[in-house]
């Protein structure tokens, strides 16, 4: 078995609101290997991006907080971090590349600016030094005529561009994890496929484990090893990319695979829906978190919540319903 | 004229000033539409799809005459929409709405679901007292929201929801022609497998013409029955959807559909995909020749210097480019 660098255990963190407690991540775990590609994926509010931030430790209390859990990066409980380690840890060991590049990026600094800032806290980089690592970052995920860029401000680039930008930054300490927060949503296709690239290239030349956050199954299905997919706080299934795509064993999962249009397969035929709208995590329904959207539902899935079981090598899934009734056809 | 065309535009060009100095001196134009024609016939779906900054909103709210253009002409059953005056155009508008990309800028926060949809039923006069609500009422249950729900704010719905109430302000008015500006890239793909089935329902029952703008090109398949691709304010592309996917021309759409991604890992690793290098070229500068050639995997010498014109190559299907010339 390959080196485990990140292992999250039952990790909960909640939300007291006025409207009640909200339970983002409710009891989720899962693993990432050294120099592994795992996705993370899920539809809006299902608590993607809280269970990341929560592994960096970046939830603002109040409102939220984590409660229980465990949260291992190469055997170091991280919850039980100082807040000094914790700073050590972000960045030089875990990176993240944060939704829509255009507001993570601070507009009034150069992007230079904002890079070598990193690397003389991080690496203790003099000026110059530090610009001049800048350069290299910037032509390492692709922006031509780099030397020249440092010196632009964010809104003199593309979304592209600034998405290069933000992964240029997560690489400034060499970390050994990077978590990618939907880092394609809102861009071009084409451009989509530049960014998994060099996601992918990164990934192979220097060992960095990459997670991939997305709501979108057919985006990373060329790109990520394993797929965790996420409902509700909570895993509903879990296994290697060429199984899961293949035999998905969870009806939601079956479901996201249906809603992606396919350019490969007749007009049409493929689109199928997931009825209703994701539930309110401020008031889960009893028993399983998915029954209400689904269609094998049975009387003990609205009674009782599963648990992730095993359904084959590598493969588990949280369901009550027969795994053989589930058919291609949503 | 052709008497099945819905809408014909001939030479739509649209050029944004830009400006420079405290005076405001002119000192380019942005080329956002730049000579573009094509037709939309009755009761189909018109695609027009393209990377971000190619011109094709700016095509769609002309269309409209929501900006003005610069030259042109825009026929809507064969009345010339850019030669109207204001109070000719607003009476037009009736028969054309449109859908908004972004359900969470596109909704006052400060009306309710029913004072939007409603609103349109008076400012044109269509309706008012018991049977403006009735309307109200039915317009919901169209889009397959409880009209119980008609008292809500916006901030109270989802995003698929809100794109929903979007669609029902846009038929309030019972509109022959929708132009839909990036309907669901908003949204989760689940949802927009809904608001997708949705509009085609709606078109089957309400017998509408929509113009489908979008980037994603396996949306756009699944609802238009003609394409057109653009690139920098031209269009280098039309054809029926089907002769679209199967045999692309154009190397921009062929390079635009092996970027989409298939949901599976198998068929996806064993695709060749042909990474566009570099960003749209600014078109305020558009490159000389073939707008496309600095990016083109195909491009030849005679790219640089000679601008391919949309021709058509073999039935309905039309390219611009040096290869079919």
């Amino acid at each position: 078995m390959s080196e485990r660098i990140l292992d999250v255990k039952d990790l909960r963190t909640c939300f007291f609101t006025e409207n009640g407690v909200v339970k983002a991540v409710d009891g989720l775990s899962y693993h990432v290997d050294k120099g592994e590609c795992v996705g993370l994926v899920g539809e809006s509010a299902c608590g993607k991006s809280v269970s990341a931030m929560s592994v960096l430790r970046l939830i603002a209390y109040p409102p939220g907080i984590i409660v229980g859990g465990e949260i291992k990066f190469k055997g170091e409980d991280l919850l039980k971090a100082s807040e000094e380690r914790m700073r050590e840890i972000r960045g030089n060991h875990i990176a993240m590349v944060f939704q829509e590049p255009s507001t993570s990026l601070n507009p009034a600094l150069t992007v230079g600016r904002q890079i070598s800032e990193i690397l003389e806290l991080h690496r203790g980089m003099g000026k110059r030094a530090a610009l001049k690592e800048c350069v290299k970052l910037l032509e390492l995920v692709g922006i031509p005529d780099a030397e020249r860029r440092i010196d632009y401000h964010p809104y003199q680039f593309s979304g592209g561009m600034q998405q290069r930008i933000m992964i240029a930054m997560a690489l400034s300490c060499n970390p050994e994890l990077i978590i990618a927060d939907e880092p394609t949503t809102s861009l071009d296709v084409t451009v989509q496929a530049q960014i998994l690239e060099i996601l992918a290239k990164l990934r192979s030349e220097y060992g960095t484990a990459v997670m991939i956050i997305t709501h979108n199954l057919g985006v990373v299905a060329r790109y990520v090893d394993r797929v965790n997919v996420m409902y509700a706080g909570g895993l509903v299934e879990t296994g290697r990319t060429e199984t899961m795509y293949a035999e998905p064993k969870h009806p939601y999962t079956l479901g996201l695979l249906a809603s992606v249009p396919r350019l490969d397969s007749p007009k049409m035929e493929n689109l199928r829906v997931i009825k209703g709208l994701p539930p309110n995590l401020a008031r889960l329904p009893k028993g399983c978190s998915f029954a209400p959207r689904c269609n094998y539902a049975v009387e003990r899935c609205r009674e009782e919540k599963p648990v992730l079981e095993e359904v084959g090598e590598d493969h588990y899934r949280a369901c009550f319903c027969d795994a053989d009734r589930l058919k291609r056809r949503f | 004229m052709n008497n099945d065309h819905l809408v014909d535009v001939e030479n739509l060009v649209m050029y944004f000033p830009v400006t420079a100095g405290m005076l405001g001196k002119k000192v380019g134009d942005v080329k956002a539409v730049d000579n573009v024609s094509f037709f939309i016939k009755k009761g189909e779906t018109f695609g027009l799809v393209g990377e971000s900054g190619c011109g094709k909103t700016t095509t769609g709210r002309c269309i409209l005459r929501l900006n003005e253009i610069t030259s042109g002409k825009i026929l809507f059953e064969g009345q010339n929409l850019a030669e109207m005056k204001d109070r000719e155009l607003r009476r037009m508008r009736r028969y054309m709405q449109l859908i908004f990309q972004d359900p969470f800028a596109s909704l006052d926060p400060r009306m309710t679901a029913g004072e939007i949809i409603g609103e349109p039923l008076l400012v044109h006069g269509v309706a008012k007292g018991k049977e403006y609500e009735e309307l109200i009422d039915e317009l919901l249950r169209m889009v397959e929201i409880d009209p119980s729900m008609a008292g809500r704010y916006p901030h109270e719905f989802s995003g698929g929801q809100r794109q929903r109430i979007g669609i029902a302000r846009a038929l309030a008015v019972r509109p022959a022609f929708i132009v839909c500006d990036e309907p669901v890239s908003a949204l989760d793909v689940s949802i927009q497998a809904q608001i997708i089935t949705l509009l085609m329902k709606l078109r089957e029952e309400l017998d509408l013409t929509y113009l489908f703008i979008a980037h994603d090109l396996s949306v756009v398949r699944n609802i238009s029955d003609r394409v057109a691709v653009m690139y920098l304010g031209k269009i280098v592309e039309i054809t029926t959807s089907d002769e679209l996917y199967s045999h692309p021309l154009h190397p921009y759409t062929i390079s635009l559909l092996s970027a989409v991604p298939i949901p599976d890992p198998v068929v996806d690793r064993a695709r060749e995909r042909i990474i566009l290098t570099g960003d749209l070229p600014s078109p305020v500068n558009p490159p000389s020749g073939c707008p496309f050639h600095p990016r083109c995997y195909q491009a030849r010498e005679r790219c640089k210097t000679d601008r391919p014109e949309l021709k058509h190559v073999e039935g309905e299907h039309l390219v611009a480019c040096n290869r079919y010339a």
